[in-house]
């Protein structure tokens, strides 16, 4: 059983004798009942009514590409744990890292590459992007991420709008990339399930899943639910539209799993009981109650982040990280005490209300906060392309406000932090043995704007080489047009 | 009392910029960008007096009493001219702009120049970029290249999408004249007005046009003809003795310049077939063109090249974005360079990130672009393209003294500005972000950080 998995049954195990407790009245009335018979053993639902027996009806279908055990030798290596090793050897197995230190013995057998004078980083991971969602080229065909159409959509999941095809998964992979948290959009409250993709050519999303990584909630505050649905007339118009529309859906959520408890201990006491109606929408806000699911909260202002975190408190849950958040550096302190990370860019601000106060020192001065964590993400197909860039974009103001901070400690904002932020740190984000062999051969100081990636591994895997054709994919969508997909 | 300090503030400023601009500065021991005829100056001096660079050389001693800055090994680069920028005429996206019209009367002769704001926050945002310059273009019907805010649920495209084309007449065709301006904040940021007329092609002109891309070539065409009978006949035009036309006597006017092949168009456009549409339109008009966009321009480089037709272009843009530009690619500065055509380099969206233009260069030279042609797309060619190379784009003597003291090379992200100087002034090196930053760096102050501030 994976660990997911176990995690999952074991709290509901914990979720089911919880209630059997609060259900003692009953109990002790059915037992002066005393009926002379045993109950019918009830017979179990069929897996697609019971939220608890089936959560991944989707499941993760992901094989890792053929790969060699490989050594790549003599580069200059950010482990993603803080460190940088100078003339470094990563040695890589069974498509994991096996040993990562400077002047490792190769083992006979494996394939040596040549990497002196480049460097090495684990495989990029994008904490927020909308790539499949709202594919290339942005036609309204193709425009899949926003369920407009209510303000709680906690029922929608990002996977089912996802385009494999989608042309910049594969510009972003060229930039670094080897992990993805595709999320929804943020014109909703609640806007659903997003999902973690290994960034690999593939002909179902499935194929993508990132196995054993968990489901994430995207939320969002406001500028956004309030102007959509403001302007159709109907709640919310307001930020103080947006908090009650928040929390009268963990109340529902709640009122829910009540309900699935109490059936649960009325069954697992042989008691005959129908089972609630299963909603999908209630079954993911559960699913975050219960600490399975990850909320990621869009919020650009200081205020607001403080609110939603009195929210999660309110009801129970954990806020993994906050999105955009070009905030964050007025509250960094309380972020950092709450144990949330921030996805944030250096140079987006501006744009509108709640975008005025972005400044870009907003990472670095998030990472300075004692335990702070800090991230640079997209939302963007053209960002996603140079997450490194933006990194030392964010890297230099933080040196610019008198910050000291490694290159070593920075390259985290784009590895290690949002693998810890999207629940995938036991498995990516850092060159570490035993983990996933993601990473990425670049040709200069990726800290530097003339830093090209040279080859991708995923899984150990090479997944680009930018010289060589053959591990060079291209979309569907780009055979037989202008250009071939040549980017 | 806070009128008061801000006035006394003001003061303070301009009698530093008044002693600034009469004072002599050597900036010493520096490596020389000048993107003139110089080239790279790999040690030496850049001298400025009266606002206007006096020496540039590798053995140029500093004058008695000038001022040295010793720039300590870092670079002097020109300041940078931000190409297809909205500066000045925007200030938060989401509220509006003074870059679109949609009024029956006033096409072509809508000007920019009226609308700009020198006290616009994104001016010391941008120096703090290295910018210098700015060219600001009229946004037509559909939008130039669009700014990127979050984008999920559609914010991207309503901030700077020009109002919507519905109902829209022939004056639709013309988006307006566009303005060069200096980022240093004073009275006025004006440099040059009417310096090119905004026309979209493709998809956004076929739009303008009725619906199809046929249409538009021969209303732009038709148009042309009106200006021209009405350049001959003005004077029955006024007795109302002359046929109908289409335009404004306003829009008229405002084309006289085009039509006589002295005010450049800016051809918004994408596709390799329109591009060659819109070259031909061109010669067979006798109307100058300067391309923006034209992401599919590596394809038909040489044609371009041929022409003599700059291209303005955002060297990020390298995904099939729309259906015009299918065949996107981040090689298509450097190959346009190579082929031969003047290139200016845009940076996304032209207003908030403005300042990444820099960066956007790197990018440039990353992926086949030389180290010169990138500087040059940043500072002399839009300079040349604008028709204001006379006064500023490269370090060479008699210019302004728009320049940028770097820590080291301008494109690197990790490199910093150390000063900034427009017409010889120093810039402060500053902005509100800045004062954010500091008010909030440290959280235990005993007072609530609104009481830091400068």
């Amino acid at each position: 059983m994976s660990l997911w998995k176990l995690t999952a049954a074991l709290i509901a195990a914990a979720a089911v004798s919880g209630c059997a407790t609060t259900a003692q009245p009953t109990k002790s009335a059915q037992a002066s009942a005393a009926p002379a018979s045993p109950p019918a053993k009830p017979k179990p639902l069929p897996p697609g009514l019971d939220p608890m027996v089936r959560a991944d009806a989707f499941p993760s279908t992901y094989k890792a590409m053929p790969s060699h055990a490989t050594a790549v030798v003599g580069a200059s290596v950010f482990t993603g744990t803080g460190q940088l090793i100078e003339n470094g050897t990563v040695l890589v197995k069974d498509g994991k890292v096996e040993a990562v230190g400077a002047g490792l013995t190769v083992p006979a057998g494996y394939d040596t590459v040549d990497a002196h004078g480049k460097w090495v980083t684990p495989g990029l991971i994008d904490a927020h992007s909308h790539l499949g969602v709202y594919a290339s080229p942005a036609v309204q065909a193709n425009s899949d991420g926003n369920e407009l159409t209510n303000p709680v959509t906690a029922e929608v999941w990002a996977e089912h709008s996802v385009w494999p095809q989608d042309p910049g998964f594969n510009t972003a992979r060229v930039g670094g990339v080897t992990t993805i948290l595709v999320l929804p959009g943020s014109g909703n409250l609640i806007g659903g399930r997003g999902v973690v993709l290994r960034n690999v050519p593939a002909r179902t999303v499935q194929d993508m899943k990132f196995p054993e990584a968990p489901y994430v909630l995207k939320m969002a505050c406001g500028e956004n639910p309030k102007r959509v649905y403001g302007s159709k007339g109907r709640a919310p118009s307001t930020r103080m539209g947006n908090v009650a529309g928040y929390r009268a859906a963990w109340i529902n959520a709640a009122d829910y799993q009540r309900r699935w408890d109490e059936y649960r201990a009325k069954i697992a006491k042989g008691e005959k009981a129908d089972p609630p109606k299963r909603d999908l929408g209630l079954d993911t806000l559960t699913g975050v109650l219960r600490g399975e699911i990850l909320v990621e909260n869009h919020c650009y202002r200081a205020d607001e982040m403080a609110q939603m975190i009195d929210i999660s408190k309110e009801f129970g849950y954990h806020v993994a990280a906050f999105h955009h958040a070009v905030e964050a550096y007025k509250i960094a302190d309380l972020l950092a005490e709450n144990h949330i990370c921030v996805a944030t860019w250096a140079n987006w601000w501006g744009g509108k209300m709640e975008m005025l106060d972005g400044i870009e020192a907003n990472a670095a001065l998030v990472n300075a906060a004692k335990g702070g964590c800090a991230i640079i993400k997209s939302d963007d197909p053209d960002l996603i392309q140079r997450l490194n860039q933006e990194a030392a974009e964010a890297l230099a103001a933080g040196r610019a406000a008198g910050l000291t901070i490694t290159e070593a400690d920075a390259i985290k904002w784009i590895t290690s932090n949002p693998a810890k932020a999207i629940g995938v740190d036991k498995q990516t984000g850092s060159l570490e043995p035993g983990k996933r062999a993601d990473l990425v051969i670049w040709d200069h100081d990726p800290f530097s704007i003339y830093a090209r990636t040279e080859r991708v591994y995923l899984d150990g895997a090479v997944a680009y080489d930018r010289r060589d054709p053959r591990y060079q994919p291209r979309s569907d969508f780009d055979l037989g047009q202008p250009g071939e997909g040549v980017r | 009392m806070r009128k008061v300090l801000f006035s006394a503030c003001a003061i303070a400023a301009l009698s530093i910029a008044v002693a600034a601009k009469a004072e002599t500065i050597a900036v010493t021991n520096a490596k020389i960008l000048t993107a003139g005829a110089a080239g790279e100056i790999a040690s030496g001096t850049v001298v400025f007096k009266d606002g206007k660079i006096t020496a540039v050389g590798a053995d140029i001693a500093a004058p008695a009493g000038a001022r040295v800055i010793d720039a300590h090994g870092g670079v002097v680069a020109p300041g940078f001219f931000a190409t297809g920028s909205l500066l000045g005429a925007v200030e938060v996206g989401s509220l509006g702009n003074d870059l679109s019209v949609n009024n029956p009367a006033i096409g072509a002769s809508f000007d920019i120049q009226y609308g700009l704001n020198p006290e616009s926050g994104l001016l010391p945002i941008a120096r703090l970029g290295g910018l210098t310059s700015a060219v600001v273009l009229p946004l037509p019907v559909g939008g130039r290249g669009g700014e990127d805010n979050d984008e999920e649920d559609d914010d991207a495209s309503q901030f700077t999408a020009g109002p919507s084309g519905e109902g829209s007449k022939s004056h639709a065709l013309f988006a307006g004249q566009g303005a060069v301006i200096d980022l240093a904040g004073h009275e006025t940021i004006l440099t040059k007005a009417k310096v090119a007329m905004v026309v979209p092609f493709g998809r956004a002109g076929a739009g303008v046009a009725g619906g199809a891309r046929g249409a538009e070539i021969v209303a732009l065409k038709e148009a042309l003809s009106d200006v021209r009978a009405y350049m001959k006949n003005k004077a029955a035009y006024d007795r109302a003795g002359l046929r109908d036309l289409a335009l404004s006597k306003g829009d008229l006017e405002a084309l006289i310049p085009v039509a006589k092949g002295r005010m450049p168009i800016v051809a918004v456009v994408r596709r390799a077939s329109d591009i060659r549409q819109v070259l031909a339109f061109a010669r067979e008009e006798h109307v100058k063109v300067i391309l923006e966009g034209a992401e599919e321009g590596w394809m038909v480089a040489a044609e371009i090249a041929k022409a003599g037709v700059p291209v303005l272009l955002n060297p990020l843009n390298d995904r099939p974005e729309s259906y015009e530009e299918l065949a996107a690619t981040m090689d298509n500065a450097g190959r346009l360079a190579a082929a031969g055509v003047t290139v200016a380099l845009e940076s996304t969206g032209g207003s908030a990130r403005v300042r990444e233009t820099r960066y956007g260069a790197g990018n440039a030279v990353a992926h086949g672009m030389s180290y010169a042609a990138a500087l040059a797309a940043v500072t002399i060619n839009p300079a040349k393209i604008f028709g204001v190379a006379d006064r500023t784009g490269s370090l060479e003597p008699g210019k302004d003294a728009d320049l940028v003291i770097w820590t080291g090379d301008p494109f690197e992200p990790l490199s910093q500005p150390t000063a900034v100087f427009i017409h010889g002034e120093a810039q402060p090196m500053t902005s509100r972000q800045i004062e954010l930053r500091d008010r909030y760096k440290d959280l235990g102050r005993p007072l609530p950080p609104g009481y830091t501030h400068p």
